[in-house]
């Protein structure tokens, strides 16, 4: 990757914005729960609207909303982070080895891959899920990790089998180098940009995933999570009742930490491929306006 | 040619491997499904004497090894015999099937159609007028992308079915219409069918754009876009016949990988709006223990995702010439 | 085919085209170039990698992307009806009907040019519809057809795709594209560079009888003199963004003026003659970010003299030869040393470091 002047690269907007966002919803998830007291417990106060007493005011059977959210927080991201890391690592497991092993193995993964992918996700999810029952959340987030691989496994062996062409890799080999070393020192590095690009899009499906599971209430509902939230507020028909307050701000939290990770994606896009670092016309401009000028009278200096 | 048919014994090795996965599934619950099953038609009438052995041999049951279950069960998938649903019974699975599956095919099927157009072309734009106002759209559009769809379809739902009275549940007015090609029954199908395709249409649109317009940002920096534009080529036709005809080509793969997804957001959209289509049936099925529905709905909509992205192959192989000839 | 030099109206003339890249740091990739074509003869230029000539080829077609700017200069084209057009100025649909039906280019044969998910005969068909929106849809496919026939390609290629064409045969769509108009005008930009040589000698003689017969003008960019050599009718030498000679093929060949013109004749062998110890020329070509005093060629050149480290030469000419070179230039020089004369690039006397390569005393070009 060549390195660009430093003059040029402008600030990744996105990737801080991004990052910031994510950044303050895992700081909640870390620290929420300790700092906040008494979530989760029942009062006669119930489907009161938001107050000084309670932020984001109370659920049908008085819990406060707001405590609520941020217990959650940490559920949801831990299932998110789970469930993500598990698909990427089938993802690499499988879209790597077959990328770079080429031949019959790659066929027989790109057939698993291909299977997988073309199965529909959350009905299947909806089965699993109802015949095992999960009451731990890290088995919801096992289902989904495991159903939603495929895609990125095909990005990642088309890229692997591009690198594992080049002829560095046929050097190393004649040198010696065992497959593993070759696949962890030369392969992977190169890599990178792509894998974090498909980790955070395994974030964000896992993320968008597990609402919809648990908004279907295949999530145990003694977990404390936003997608379980949304369960509870939908069934309680909140929205048709009016207590906006239940419904509205673990979706908005959802979408919240959807967007920020796709604008990481987006910051992460921007810096690995200079095309699409398009300046702005007005500034580029500007900027060869002042180019002519200048060349005027620089014109009668080198004449 | 050969493209085409390797493409298809793919697909049928898919398909195999759902039918199958079908067939599993019931014999791995635990405890005896047939039982259950049986008690809960019962509840609802008296049960024909074949009930038994059928159902046996659809979820599994001590008659025969599981190998000859599993051909007669195949049997039955091709003549077309899914059995007796338990939660609308005694009316059969291929006929609540029937019903319902065209109510989703053609709202998400049209949804999904718009949404792919609209945010296709809004992609090419945006690229096309890079370094320019379009690309303040960015933010908001992968802010769009982000919101969980059925919150969107709820909030949707709330704010505009309730205060300025679109229709609201259901695919048509069940008190003044019947289901007919009558006027008066599409209209009302079409006026129950909007809010629930705005909501799908919004939710993916900007998905589709975003990928498009970094395709074009791309695609514009290729040798042949300048080439081209020395020729002096008019505009419309460098933006569309030159840069879209090229950047739209991982969208459509895109689109064969979104239709499972599309086929999951119909569960959504369906029990958020109470439309009866096929998610619904689903979702009925597994509320009620519907064993023989739930088996029959999941095959139905595998077949359906697996022939949709056969179709998106062989178009795929039509609009890139490439593909035609394997390397 | 005559060549009018001498008494026609040039068909192209560049005239103190300046370009710069507006990036971080500026850099000045064509400096002050006046180059003149005349109608149907072949030009060449020629310059080692990075000179500035195809960023001078982009700037006369109006091909230049932000951060290039051109930053002086005029572009005069002139019709056969003796119209004057400033091609610089060309804006919007003017410079869309102006582009490719006066001046058409062929591209780099390395690049892909070719609209890989449209067939040949659609993209033919796109030039003729851009421009002669009159032809119907048969005489645009005759025409296309006669195009590729012209250039040497069978019709049934028609509708292939770019995929399923070799590099040869992609490059002679491009010049088939290049002549669908009948410009007057025709850059090549290093169109065989990419190419195996036996593909590159039949691409040479398809142009070259090309132009006899459609009497069009060709600019012909590469960095192989040699090529140059059998091809064009005059030649232009560029280093570091500038024009440093000008002059016919034949003189180029036999009397070189400038030292550069005489180190690039005696860096490449030839196929007959006598053995001779081959140079190449020390030191890189200058960075083009930093304003260069005096003559850019000077830290390389072994006959450089005082005036040539702090004041840029002028383009001096003499006839049909012109040179930007101090030693030509009785201000500050009585003339050539004898080696340069001779057309030697001699560094120092010293000849251990060569190649072996030969040099024919009496090379024929392949010249139709």
């Amino acid at each position: 990757m060549a390195r660009t002047p430093s003059s040029r690269r402008r600030r990744p907007v996105k990737l801080y914005a991004g990052l910031g966002i994510v950044g303050f919803f895992a700081l909640i998830a870390l620290v929420g729960p300790v700092l906040v007291s008494g979530a989760g417990r029942i009062s006669a106060d119930s489907m009161a609207r938001p107050s000084g007493s309670h932020l984001l005011g109370t659920t049908d059977i008085g819990q406060d909303t707001f405590k609520e959210l941020i217990v959650g927080t940490r559920a949801e991201l831990e299932i998110c982070l789970t469930a993500g890391l598990l698909a990427m690592s089938l993802a690499l497991l499988i879209g790597v080895t077959g990328g770079y092993l080429g031949g019959k193995a790659d066929q027989v993964l790109t057939a698993v891959a291909n299977v997988f992918l073309v199965l529909p996700t959350l009905p299947l999810i909806f089965l699993v899920a109802d015949l095992v029952h999960p009451k731990n959340p890290f088995v919801i987030a096992l289902i989904i990790g495991t159903t939603s691989w495929a895609a990125s496994a095909r990005v990642l062996r088309g890229q692997t089998l591009s690198l594992t062409r080049r002829e560095y890799i046929d050097a190393a080999r004649v040198g010696g180098e065992s497959h593993r070393r070759i696949l962890v020192c030369e392969i992977m590095p190169n890599l990178l940009p792509v894998i974090a690009a498909q980790l955070v899009f395994a974030f964000i499906g896992a993320l968008l995933t597990h609402a919809g599971v648990a908004y279907l209430g295949l999530d145990n509902s003694s977990n404390v999570n936003w997608g379980t939230m949304l369960y509870f507020a939908n069934n309680a028909l909140a929205l048709q009742r009016g207590a906006w307050w239940w419904f509205v701000p673990p979706g908005l939290c959802i979408a919240l930490v959807g967007a920020g990770l796709s604008l990481i994606n987006l910051g992460i896009d921007e810096l690995v491929n200079p095309r699409l670092r398009v300046p702005r016309a007005r500034a580029v401009r500007r900027r060869m306006e002042s180019v002519a000028t200048a060349a005027e009278v620089d014109e009668k200096v080198t004449a | 040619m050969r493209y085409v048919l390797g493409k298809l014994g793919f697909y049928l090795a898919a398909l195999w491997a759902a039918v199958t996965l079908d067939f599993l599934l019931p014999r791995l619950i635990p405890g005896t499904p047939v039982d259950a099953v049986l008690a809960r038609m019962s509840q609802h009438g008296s049960v024909p004497p074949g009930e038994r052995k059928a159902l046996e041999l659809m979820l599994g049951g001590p008659h025969g090894s599981v190998v000859s279950q599993y051909f007669q069960y195949l049997g039955d998938l091709v003549r077309g015999r899914f059995g007796t649903s338990v939660t609308y019974y005694p009316v059969p699975v291929s006929a609540v099937i029937r019903q319902s599956i065209l109510w989703t095919v053609v709202l998400v099927g049209v949804a999904t159609v718009f949404s792919f157009t609209l945010g296709i072309a809004f992609g090419t734009i945006a690229g096309w007028k890079r370094g320019t106002w379009a690309d303040n759209l960015i933010a908001p559009a992968t802010f769009l992308a982000a919101i969980p769809y059925f919150w969107l379809a709820l909030l949707a739902l709330y704010f505009l079915a309730g205060r300025f009275g679109l229709p609201v549940a259901g695919g048509y007015d069940t008190q003044s219409v019947y289901v007919s090609f009558s006027w008066p029954f599409i209209s009302s199908a079409i006026g129950h069918a909007i809010l629930p395709a705005a909501t799908i249409i919004i939710s993916s649109l900007a998905g589709w754009a975003l990928g498009m317009r970094n395709m074009m940002v791309s695609t514009l920096a290729e040798d042949y876009m300048v080439a081209a534009e020395a020729r002096g080529l008019p505009r419309r036709t460098l933006m569309i016949g030159y840069a879209a005809r090229n950047a739209v080509l991982p969208s459509v793969t895109g689109v064969a990988i979104a239709l499972g997804f599309v086929v999951g957001g119909a569960l959504i959209t369906e029990q958020v709006f109470s439309y009866p289509g096929i998610g619904t049936a689903l979702y009925q099925a597994v509320a009620n223990s519907d064993y023989p529905l739930m088996q029959a709905v999941f095959l139905v909509i595998t077949v359906a995702v697996l022939g949709g992205n056969f179709l998106v192959d062989l178009l795929y192989a039509v609009i890139d010439p490439r593909t035609r000839r394997r390397a | 085919m005559n060549i009018r030099s001498d008494v026609t109206e040039p068909v192209l003339a560049v005239r103190g085209l300046s370009v710069d890249y507006a990036a971080a740091d500026r850099v000045r990739a064509v400096r002050d170039v006046d180059l003149v074509l005349h109608p149907g003869e072949i030009v060449g230029l020629a310059g080692e990698s990075g000179c500035g000539k195809s960023t001078l080829a982009y700037a006369i077609s109006r091909l230049l992307r932000p951060p290039a700017l051109v930053t002086a200069g005029q572009v005069t084209f002139t019709g056969v009806d003796g119209s004057t057009v400033d091609v610089l100025g060309l804006e919007d649909e003017e410079l869309r009907s102006f582009r490719w039906s006066r001046i058409s280019m062929v591209f780099q044969s390395a690049m892909n040019t070719l609209n890989p998910v449209r067939s040949v005969r659609r993209q033919l068909h796109d030039i003729f519809r851009a421009h002669r929106p009159a032809m119907s849809r048969d005489e645009r496919d005759e025409r296309s057809a006669h195009l590729l026939e012209l250039v040497g390609i069978g019709r049934s290629r028609l509708d292939g795709f770019a995929h399923e064409l070799s590099g040869g045969m992609r490059q002679r769509v491009m010049i088939a594209m290049a002549l669908a108009l009948e410009p007057e005008v025709i850059i090549l930009d290093e169109p065989t560079t990419a190419l195996d040589v036996v593909v590159q000698r039949d691409i040479l003689r398809e142009i070259d009888r090309l132009r006899a017969e459609l009497g069009f003008a060709a600019l012909f960019i590469t960095h192989d003199l040699s090529l140059l050599l059998e091809i064009a009718d005059r030649i232009a030498i560029m280093y570091a963004g500038r024009i440093v000679e000008q002059a016919p093929a034949s003189e180029i060949r036999i009397a070189p003026q400038h030292p550069y013109t005489a180190g690039l004749l005696n860096a490449f062998p030839s196929l007959r003659g006598h053995r001779r110890a081959l140079h190449g020329m020390p030191g890189s070509p200058p960075d083009l970010t930093v304003p260069i005093a005096g003559c850019a060629f000077a830290p390389r050149c072994p006959y450089a003299i005082g005036p040539s480290h702090d004041t840029p030469p002028s383009l001096l000419q003499e006839g049909d030869h012109a040179v930007a070179c101090h030693l030509y230039d009785p201000r500050y020089s009585s003339g050539p040393p004898q080696a340069l004369r001779e057309g030697r690039f001699e560094i120092s006397g010293d000849d251990s470091s060569g190649i072996t390569g030969d040099i024919s005393s009496d090379d024929e070009g392949i010249k139709a």
